[in-house]
């Protein structure tokens, strides 16, 4: 017995120092700031593989000390989803335009999409949800919208009211992702999955409402001209088969398929009014953040390596 | 003087129930610190780390909880065939440990990924038999109730100490939800359940008893505990146990959704039901022992009554929603151990582990059915 515990003792400290070790091994050092990032002026911005903001100026990677999940900005706001205490619970912080935050919203879940309209006044974001487990194990989002002006808060599009291809509906499996806003500030799109179909949905925050308008169309992004949507395509209709980036035009209904082959899972982001930016993984829990002309034309490139969440300034 | 007292007092408490008992207890602590490790980052890794969709979670979400019930009938029963439940938990603990370092080089193949999960809960499908059969033939049939409490609050103590784990380790790393603090965390994890699988090695006995009479243990054998009229009965005590739970995620959804719960509370709620269940779960299995563990078994299921009367009724405030989790956690204290105390002495010592993974099993699917019958009535009527 008394040789079990003496080998019990000397397992358990090995493995402590085995686990310590790698522990300190991976440990990062503080934050390399190099240069004031700020929202303005005509760049990209993006989150880096290691957390922190950085915006890309000509060919230089400037990297600012504030680091977040996912980040997006426009209209000289920024926000920054990150962790706030537990595993469980995340923030958006709204930025101004020098990254001081000015507000914070505690967030339930992971937080996964991220938008400001081009005015810079409305915010919105996308959490997945784990403690709904009423759909039988399956994924369930919720999508909030914050008005910066006013401090008017939906707390989740759920409490909308719906209509589904011209008539008044209403489930409990309603889930909203992927919000993106037109330019009067008041209209927005959204992706809205019922019944095991996802559409493309109009919202209207000022009557509360929202109406599909399409099916198989995710997360949404809408053109700086306000005409296109850039959205991922699930292949054959089944996202377990992947996504293809596509473009949709709002005038004439017609979808183009864009020229990445990959599956990209991503709400795609304008560059400017002919380039969609994306991120797209690399190895494991790495991204870099690619190009494509939103015309179906070219061939996909890389425009930042080692980021996610891009959003063009300006 | 008073003091010594209780120490000594305690002491003879422990070493009653079994040094077995309290061994096992160990490894299921540490081994749920480390199955809650994972538990606790796999959202983030999956959504954050990973870039996968909520479509892509709720697949492997799916393989994450319905893995391999009948695994757990075939473990039970070789654990008795070949009369090694040690043996036979070990390899589920091992398949669980090597699952943790399985996650931080499988990459980001949902696939594979799916699979890692899969393995781990079939591990876990795999030893909870065999270890509930080591205790009830470790400790005094009489102390059977208190073995179960004090094993199932010392499991319980891992599952809450698994996610402040977590997320010290991740605090230690210093980066929110890179892949260098997951892979910390994957380590660490990995590291814990090793240790778990050498505690089990070192401290635990088997107790292989007699060598039965060559035909005891065969299929016929152990089909033959299904007409066994007490072990049927308690597979109907496991049913209705099953089929009257809805969920945990559905009860605190309840609440929250009634109490309009700010949301930033709602992980809470299931802290405050794992308090009341690791405070309760050794007082429940003393009173099993002192006055009958049926009767404790029926105050559980008075104590889920009285939560869906909450969670449904007219009443409100905070008052109620603290009421709400400690019934909660009373119900897991007085139902989850003392069950197979309960079931322990009517089965046959050759068939103990084949007989307490049927009524475990009659249990998961019975609750599968009520919560996948639940989710329905909820879709419907919202």
């Amino acid at each position: 017995m008394k040789t079990r515990v003496l080998i019990g003792i000397a397992v358990t400290v090995v493995l402590a120092a085995a686990a310590v070790i790698y522990v300190v091994s991976v440990r990062t050092g503080g934050a390399q700031a190099s240069g004031q990032v700020t929202l303005t002026g005509t760049r990209i911005i993006a989150k880096a593989g290691d957390g922190h903001l950085i915006a890309m100026s000509g060919g230089t990677r400037e990297v600012s000390p504030m680091t977040c999940a996912r980040v997006y900005a426009a209209g000289g706001t920024g926000v920054c989803l990150r962790q706030d205490g537990d595993l469980t619970t995340y923030q958006i912080a709204i930025l101004d335009k020098n990254l001081s935050v000015t507000k914070e919203i505690p967030l339930v879940g992971v937080p996964n999409r991220a938008r400001v309209s081009a005015s810079g006044r409305m915010v919105a974001w996308t959490v997945f949800v784990t403690g709904d487990s009423y759909n039988g194990g399956q994924f369930s989002t919720r999508a909030g919208i914050l008005d910066t002006k006013t401090d008017q808060l939906v707390g989740t599009l759920e409490d909308f009211d719906v209509t589904l291809d011209g008539e008044p509906y209403k489930a409990v499996d309603e889930n909203f992702w992927g919000v993106t806003f037109a330019g009067d500030d008041n209209r927005f799109y959204a992706t809205m999955s019922t019944a095991g179909k996802r559409y493309l949905i109009e919202g209207d925050l000022a009557r509360n409402s929202v109406r599909t308008l399409r099916e198989n169309v995710e997360c949404p992004s809408l053109s700086p001209d306000g005409t296109r949507i850039a959205f991922k395509q699930a292949i054959d209709a089944d996202p377990t088969k992947g996504w293809r980036l596509s473009v949709l035009n709002l005038q004439t209904n017609q979808v183009t398929e864009l020229a990445e082959p990959h599956s990209v899972d991503d709400q795609a982001a304008w560059l400017d009014d002919h380039t969609i930016g994306y991120a797209l993984p690399r190895d494991r829990g790495r991204a870099d953040v690619w190009s494509v002309p939103a015309d179906g034309s070219g061939v996909p490139a890389v425009l930042i390596p080692d980021a996610d969440s891009p959003a063009a300034l300006g | 003087m008073y003091l010594s007292t209780v120490d000594r007092k305690a002491e003879w408490k422990l070493r009653a129930i079994g040094g077995n008992v309290v061994a096992l207890g160990a490894v299921s602590m540490v081994t749920d610190i480390s199955a809650e490790m994972v538990t606790a980052v796999l959202p983030v890794y999956l959504v954050l780390g990973l870039h996968l969709t909520p479509v892509a979670y709720g697949l492997v979400d799916g393989l994450y909880t319905g893995a391999t019930a009948l695994l757990r009938l075939v473990g039970g029963y070789i654990a008795d065939r070949v009369r090694t439940r040690k043996a036979v938990a070990g390899v589920g603990y091992g398949l669980s440990a090597v699952t943790k370092l399985g996650l931080l080089l499988v990459g980001g193949s949902v696939t594979a990924i799916g699979a890692m999960i899969t393995l781990d809960r079939a591990g876990k499908g795999l030893r909870t038999a065999p270890r509930d059969a080591l205790i009830t033939l470790s400790a005094p049939q009489d102390m059977l109730g208190r073995a179960f409490g004090v094993h199932r609050a010392m499991d319980s103590l891992g599952a809450f100490a698994g996610p402040l784990v977590a997320l010290a380790v991740l605090a230690a790393v210093g980066s929110g939800v890179t892949t260098e603090g997951f892979d910390a965390v994957f380590v660490t994890s990995f590291c814990f359940a090793l240790l778990g699988v050498a505690l089990l090695v070192l401290f635990v006995k088997d107790r292989r008893g007699e060598r039965p009479a060559s035909n005891t243990v065969s299929p016929k054998v152990a089909l033959a505990l299904l007409v066994d009229r007490r072990v049927r009965k308690i597979m109907i005590i496991a049913a209705i146990i099953g089929l009257s739970t809805i969920g945990d995620g559905f009860v605190y959804l309840l609440l929250q959704r009634r109490e309009d719960i700010a949301i930033g509370w709602f992980p809470l709620l299931a802290v405050g039901t794992n308090l009341a269940y690791l405070a309760l779960a050794a007082p429940f299995g003393a009173l099993a022992d002192r006055f009958g563990r049926l009767p404790v078994v029926v105050g559980g299921y008075v104590a889920l009554l009285a939560v869906y009367v909450l969670v449904f009724g007219p009443f409100g405030g905070v008052p109620v929603i603290v009421l709400t989790l400690a019934l909660y956690g009373t119900f897991y204290a007085a139902t989850d151990g003392v069950l197979i105390a309960l079931a322990g002495p009517v089965l046959p010592e050759a068939l103990r582990t084949t007989g307490i993974a049927l009524i475990q099993t009659t249990q998961a699917v019975a609750y599968f059915v009520s919560s996948v019958a639940f989710g329905l009535v909820w879709a419907s009527w919202g």
